[in-house]
């Protein structure tokens, strides 16, 4: 019984708990790069970068708060700074809207020319970012650590496994669920969300009902940036921020939106998850927890499925099954 | 007799280089059906467009309600009290029957719940399916979800592009009682039909085009019992 317990312990700990919190952030940036397939019709491969600009916004602010000396007490004053990273993720991405997109939907250009501009797109927020806060890992976590530390979580319930809860974990839970919470409102409850739902789903009867394109194609800007900027700003402060690793995020993120459905938040969110638990699952070394729950049996090696340089492997294979199988994803994708 | 309340006055114009409308007028009044029929390819669809703004003109006027309206784009001719249903992609699909009524009253800043009620009045079906994705209705309800969204401005004038395609024909007649009932509240209709036997037996007014141009044009009843008109264009 005992050996069950523990086994699931460890678990919890080392797959459940950051699987959850990595789902979530994953989820988030799934959302963003969803809704602007949904409305703009292109996959904008600069998402990733958008992320790290915001994020690079929000550490920058952290900074001068924590200059002068202003903390937010038990959580990380990075939460404080959060609306100024957004600002700037939202200036930036209107201003490449109008600079480089706007020009391409005057002239309806094909999807793909979209994609193509967005990849120059991301090598220019990229340099930006590199240029103004350097390609080294910072860390900007400040406030309580532990919610629950192993030790406590030991003593607490005399189990020999730990489960910790960093703080930062259960904030990019709390957050990810407040800002979910948020948008699905936004998109079924208000004017602009339904106006936003069916010029994605009927442009032209869109146009005809008196929908205003430039308003819809603006709240949507608006609405990626502020998710980008949350979910780089949440990875970053449960890992480390790093801008290459925000580039690298891209995978996972377009795995996690394509997997759910291209355009459906539902699935965004979902195909977040699943790609999470997927890499987390993959990449975990059993052997101690078998070792818990077959007790005698010494397995001789670590009962790892995949070694963690691989994991992005692991979002690759899921998003070639899926588009083999059901190209659509698990939701029916393309509209929100 | 003034004026027609709504007239598209010896429209010529096309895409590009060639015309596809010769000269072609068509025109209703408050409170009647007109209907515009003839073989395919004839023109019929892109006349209505025209009167909607959306076929550039070379010749030719707009008028509604005696004013000029050539030079406005489709979106303010919607503001100016016109309904259009188009005939395909007519319907919002993944939003709700209410979501979609919704949409179509997007431009109003008044409470238009009244204006959904008296929607929801004519097409009872709607009022039970409101919560319902319109994608999931049959096609004669999208067809009615569709010209319940165009009503949601309280147009003057509502132009139908072939309301009955691809509904079976007790639908179709159904269809077109609503469609008298809509005229009935004092709303100009003008719409385009494959079914021409039956749409003329309803329509104050018809109009039978040929390769661009107005062929026949007279009330409903006179051109059902012209000979030429039904050896030609009604199948005898």
């Amino acid at each position: 019984m005992t050996d069950t317990l523990n086994a699931l312990v460890l678990f919890a700990n080392f797959v459940f708990v950051p699987g959850l919190a990595y789902g979530s952030q994953l989820a988030l940036g799934a959302l963003g790069v969803t809704l602007i397939y949904a409305v703009l019709r292109f996959s904008n491969f600069a998402h990733g970068d958008l992320m790290a600009f915001g994020a690079m916004g929000t550490i920058l602010f952290t900074w001068v708060l924590q200059g002068a000396g202003i903390t937010a007490g038990p959580l990380p004053t990075a939460l404080l700074a959060l609306p100024v990273g957004i600002l700037g993720a939202v200036i930036l991405s209107l201003i490449f809207d109008r600079t480089v997109y706007r020009f391409y939907r005057a002239q309806r250009a094909p999807p793909v020319v979209f994609v193509i501009a967005s990849v120059g797109v991301m090598f220019m927020i990229n340099g930006i970012v590199r240029l103004v806060i350097g390609v080294g890992d910072i860390r900007f976590a400040d406030g309580g650590r532990f919610i629950i530390r192993a030790r406590e979580f030991r003593e607490m319930t005399g189990l020999a496994e730990g489960l910790a809860l960093r703080s930062t974990q259960l904030i990019t839970v709390v957050v990810a669920l407040v800002v979910m919470v948020a948008l699905f409102y936004f998109l079924n409850r208000s004017r602009m969300g339904k106006a936003m739902r069916a010029y994605s789903d009927n442009e032209d009867l869109a146009l005809l009902s008196g929908i205003n394109p430039d308003r819809v194609v603006l709240y949507t800007w608006i609405i990626a940036a502020a998710l980008a900027t949350i979910a780089g700003t949440l990875y970053g402060l449960d890992k480390s921020f790093k801008p290459f690793t925000y580039f690298q995020l891209l995978l996972p993120i377009f795995a996690a939106a394509i997997v759910g459905g291209i355009g459906n938040p539902f699935g965004a969110i979902a195909g977040g998850y699943l790609i999470a638990f997927s890499e987390v699952t993959v990449t975990y070394l059993y052997r101690k927890f078998f070792t818990y729950l077959i007790p005698g049996w010494e397995p001789e090696g670590l009962l790892q499925l995949l070694s963690t340089e691989y994991k992005f492997a692991v979002s690759f294979v899921i998003l070639v099954v899926v588009l083999l199988i059901r190209p659509t994803g698990l939701f029916r994708g393309k509209t929100i | 007799m003034s004026a027609p309340y709504l007239i598209g006055e010896g429209m010529t114009g096309g895409y590009g280089a060639a015309d596809i409308l010769h000269s072609c007028t068509l025109s209703v009044e408050k409170g009647e059906i007109a209907v515009i029929v003839g073989p395919n390819g004839a023109g019929k669809s892109t006349a209505m467009k025209a009167v909607f703004g959306m076929l550039p003109l070379r010749e030719g006027e707009v008028r509604l309600g005696n004013e000029v309206i050539n030079s406005l784009t489709p979106q303010e001719r919607v503001r100016a009290g016109m309904g259009f249903v188009p005939q395909t992609g007519n319907v919002f699909t993944s939003l709700t029957v209410r979501e979609n009524l919704e949409m179509g009253a997007f431009i109003r800043e008044d409470d238009f719940s009244e204006t959904m009620d008296l929607v929801f009045e004519l097409f009872p079906i709607l009022a039970e399916k409101a919560a319902q994705p319109a994608g999931e209705l049959s096609g004669g309800q999208r067809q009615q979800v569709a010209v319940g969204r165009a009503l949601m401005t309280k147009p003057s004038v509502l132009m139908l592009d072939e309301p009955t395609a691809g509904v079976s024909p007790i639908v179709m007649d159904e269809l077109f009682d609503k469609i008298l009932e809509v005229a009935a509240t004092g709303i100009a209709i003008l719409m385009v039909e494959q079914n021409a036997k039956q749409a003329l037996n309803i329509a104050d007014k018809g109009f039978v085009m040929v390769q661009g141009r107005n062929r026949f044009t007279d009330t409903g009843e006179a051109l059902l019992a012209d000979p030429e008109v039904r050896r030609s264009f009604l199948g005898g």
